[in-house]
């Protein structure tokens, strides 16, 4: 007997449940383990690597003067990380842990929309965020903004001290981009209750920190004489001059009670509700001061919350989930990654490619505007039509929906013309496009 | 006279769509909408990411202006020579000049058409996009649940075959969002359900209250839009993706007897940090290739329309290390259209030089966004004063600017 507590667990905290699998007999327990589990990085290019292969590039196409054609060394890391991450989805048997990378992928948004970047995402995720979604929210900060990625896409990896060795030769100075919204964004939000002037002292600490993208060691390294000599003072602490300072700072900001209320309310909002109950997000705040900011704590205390256990599910899905559901629903192959990929461009969701360093959006109004919900069903008639001949559409609303399908849903389907038609009534339903 | 779709020799595709709202009215509705609501059209576009208004209209007249901007500072209009490499600025009457990568848009200032406000910022002095983007699209102090726009909506009646208002692209923004239904339109490349499958989707989703109203939504933007445009299925021409694709097809949307009176768009990427040079001058030309498409898609309709272009706030006015700038406060506004009085710029210019700095970073904004806004409500859409004080609650400090649009008989 299929209970709604499996639907529940892989619907809310996992990336829908995938046809054919059985489910577990605790789901809650399921969850559980995803995050106590030995959890092996996957293999991947580092950022190392596709500095490397965009400096080639650089050199290859100067050498051809411009005659080169065909595929980079760089956009084939583009491409192939991206497949790796929609194909790690499509069969993941942690889909919770997967969950988490992505949802602190969002948090810490480095965007391809950017350009110089592209080929770095991956390596992002891999270095910077999933070996930390159950470890300590401070080093997954640390890793996050001293990595390549980040560096280059909020224009650290530029920003000259005005009265360092640097600045002093004239030309270049602070850029305040990545200071500002690692204390608007990442840390503090407004509700901090920082300054201007925080920020201003905060992008002099952080000067120095820069990316070695021409040549050797391909990857963060710090520029003395691109570094703001003396102090600095942010949010009333001084820091001493020196590289130290910007990982102290960072350690400093996580562990500010602001930061935790700020990652509680983001948690609460994904995982129970757009306008999440109070008690859940000082259930999550108080697991993230008691526990010295560990992200694996602030997760089991979302797992602990009857508030995220009660069906009808409430939260919109995103494109992205939306087609990792469907795309798992149907058991489309992992060696298909591309029919998920076009599919998350095509219903306005490309992957990593939020438009801003806020993220993507996580309220469901911001993804229901009238046409984006017309193209979610085109995308699901248009897949199902492909699809028909291979499933049986009842034992895939069983599957997918199971307790929580609707008497009209499964009667809609029972009565569709044809499998394609009831496949699209499956996916159109809002059960379906809710989690 | 009204008539239900329900089957019937009548019935067409887009009838049935329109449809499953109820009934359709059809007949002397349409000629007594035209005749009693003014035909004015008022298009809303948000740069989002903040462009640098001192970059697309400098005040090369200032005299710190030059020393502040550096490599920003464009020559002069007017020198002798013409060189390839650095464009000079394009003349608006001796103190601004406008970039030269909006050669279109100087077109329409030159024929009175455009009329850009300088020194101008919302009521807000965050310098966070997120919230000033909120602020900017609510017109209040605070983020609300509905837009500006769309509560002006609210005193502009609907046409017989679409809504009044209408979101381009993908999204419905926060300027559109509210009580008042809008429609929506951008191009799609999939397959499309047949629509007595569409109309037992929209039955499942009838009891959602996110899903339910949008879907009705989206099928009826859709069979307007297909009628307007004759596409109905089939590839999407890429180009309609870009921007002046997008605001060509507004155009036409809004040119149609019964279409829409008022819309919205965004383009986005005016976050210059670094190397601002190279990455607004295609920008500003996509913007002025934009606006250019939108007047064409108008035609003769371009007479009775308004542009509003906005942004969340300017950016500072000495460039940061990188050769960009950092976020600012006052920044520069358009108003373009064939019922604009333009060929000005409107601007109580606050200074560059020793002092006029706001926190001695930003241009003092000394006109309040709102008021622009306002004015184009009150004298454009003509909406009584309480329709306009619905769309601005708390805004008695920033009175509607008048002047903007052209006495139309």
């Amino acid at each position: 007997m299929v209970n709604a507590t499996w639907h529940v667990a892989a619907i809310r905290f996992g990336l829908g449940p995938r046809l054919g699998e059985a489910p577990p007999a605790d789901p809650r327990a399921w969850l559980g383990v995803q995050l106590g589990e030995e959890a092996p990085l996957p293999p991947g290019p580092s950022a190392g690597d596709g500095l490397r292969a965009r400096a080639e590039d650089i050199l290859d196409r100067n050498r051809s003067q411009g005659q080169l054609t065909g595929p980079t060394r760089a956009g084939q890391i583009a491409r192939s990380t991206a497949q790796a991450w929609a194909s790690r989805r499509l069969a993941a048997a942690a889909p919770f842990r997967e969950r988490l990378v992505d949802f602190w992928m969002n948090h810490l948004t480095a965007s391809r929309r950017s350009g110089q970047l592209s080929f770095l995402v991956g390596a992002y995720e891999r270095e910077a965020i999933r070996p930390h979604v159950t470890g300590r929210f401070a080093d997954m900060l640390v890793a996050a903004v001293l990595h390549p990625a980040m560096l280059i896409y909020l224009n650290a990896d530029s920003s000259v001290g005005p009265n360092s060795a640097f600045g002093q030769r004239g030309g270049r100075g602070l850029n305040e981009n990545l200071a500002r919204e690692v204390l608007e964004l990442h840390t503090l939000s407004p509700s901090g209750g920082y300054t201007q002037g925080d920020v201003t002292e905060f992008a002099r600490l952080l000067t120095g920190w820069s990316v070695a993208q021409r040549a050797e060691p391909f990857g963060t390294i710090f520029r003395r004489h691109a570094h703001e000599p003396g102090a600095k003072r942010v949010l009333g602490r001084p820091f001493e001059e020196g590289p130290e300072a910007a990982e102290a700072a960072l350690r400093f900001l996580a562990a500010q009670p602001a930061t935790h209320r700020h990652l509680a309310v983001k948690l609460a909002r994904h995982f129970v509700a757009d306008d999440p109950p109070p008690a859940a997000i000082r259930a999550i705040e108080a697991a993230l001061r008691d526990s010295d900011g560990d992200l694996g704590a602030a997760a089991r205390a979302l797992l602990a919350l009857e508030a995220a256990w009660e069906p009808p599910l409430g939260k919109l899905r995103t494109p992205g989930d939306y087609v990792l559901a469907l795309c798992r629903a149907t058991a489309l192959p992992e060696d298909r990654p591309e029919v998920a990929l076009n599919g998350m461009a095509a219903l306005g969701q490309p992957l990593w490619t939020a438009p801003q360093p806020i993220g993507w959006p996580d309220h469901g109004e911001a993804w229901a505007a009238p046409e984006a919900i017309m193209r979610r069903v085109d995308w699901a008639h248009t897949l199902a039509g492909r699809l028909q001949a291979l499933l049986e559409p009842r034992a895939v609303a069983a599957a997918v929906l199971g307790p929580l399908a609707r008497a009209e849903t499964v009667t809609a389907v029972d009565r569709a013309g044809s499998p394609r038609d009831a496949l699209t009534l499956v996916f159109s339903s809002p059960e379906f496009m809710r989690r | 006279m009204t008539e239900t779709c329900e089957g019937g020799p009548r019935t067409t595709r887009r009838g049935l769509l329109l449809g499953l709202a109820a009934t359709v009215a059809v007949g002397r509705t349409r000629l007594a909408f035209a005749r009693t609501v003014g035909d004015a059209r008022l298009v809303v576009v948000l740069l989002r990411g903040a462009l640098d208004g001192v970059f697309a209209v400098q005040p090369y007249g200032d005299a710190a202006h030059a020393g502040l901007r550096g490599p920003l500072a464009l020559p002069e209009p007017g020198g002798a020579g013409e060189e390839a490499q650095n464009p000079r600025l394009l003349d608006m009457g001796g103190f601004f000049g406008l970039h030269p990568a909006l050669a279109r848009l100087h077109a329409m200032y030159a024929a009175n058409e455009a009329l850009v406000l300088h020194a101008v910022a919302g009521n807000w002095r965050t310098r966070s996009h997120f919230d000033a983007q909120d602020m900017l699209e609510s017109g209040a102090s605070e983020r609300l649940s509905s837009g500006w726009l769309n509560r002006a909506l609210a005193a502009v009646p609907n046409p017989e075959a679409a809504r009044a208002g209408l979101a381009i692209g993908t999204g419905v923004p926060l300027l559109l969002r509210g009580p008042t239904p809008v429609g929506a339109y951008a191009p799609t490349g999939m397959e499309r359900p047949a629509p007595d499958l569409l109309y037992r989707v929209a039955a499942l989703q009838a009891g959602d209250p996110l899903l339910g109203p949008a879907f009705a939504e989206g099928l009826r933007a859709r069979g307007f839009a297909a009628e307007t445009l004759g596409q109905r299925t089939g590839p999407v021409d890429r180009e309609q993706i870009t921007f002046p694709g997008l605001a060509s097809t507004a155009g036409r949307l809004l040119a149609a007897a019964d279409g829409p009176r008022v819309a919205a768009m965004e383009l986005g990427g005016w976050d210059t940090h670094a190397g601002q040079i190279p990455r607004l001058t295609p920008l500003l030309r996509i913007l002025d290739d934009g606006l250019a498409a939108l007047k064409a898609g108008l035609g003769p309709h371009w007479g009775k329309t308004a542009v509003l272009v906005v942004t969340e706030f300017g950016r500072t006015v000495r460039p940061n290390g990188n050769f960009g700038t950092d976020h600012g406060t006052g920044g520069a506004a358009f108003v373009i259209g064939g019922a604009v009085a333009g060929g000005r710029v409107v601007a109580d210019w606050p200074g560059l030089g020793a002092g006029g700095l706001l926190d001695n970073r930003d241009l003092a904004p000394t006109l309040d966004l709102r008021g622009v806004a306002k004015g184009l409500l009150r004298d454009h859409l003509k909406l009584p004063v309480d329709a306009v004080a619905a769309a601005f609650p708390g805004s008695n400090e920033a009175p509607a600017v008048a002047g903007m649009v052209r006495i139309r008989g």
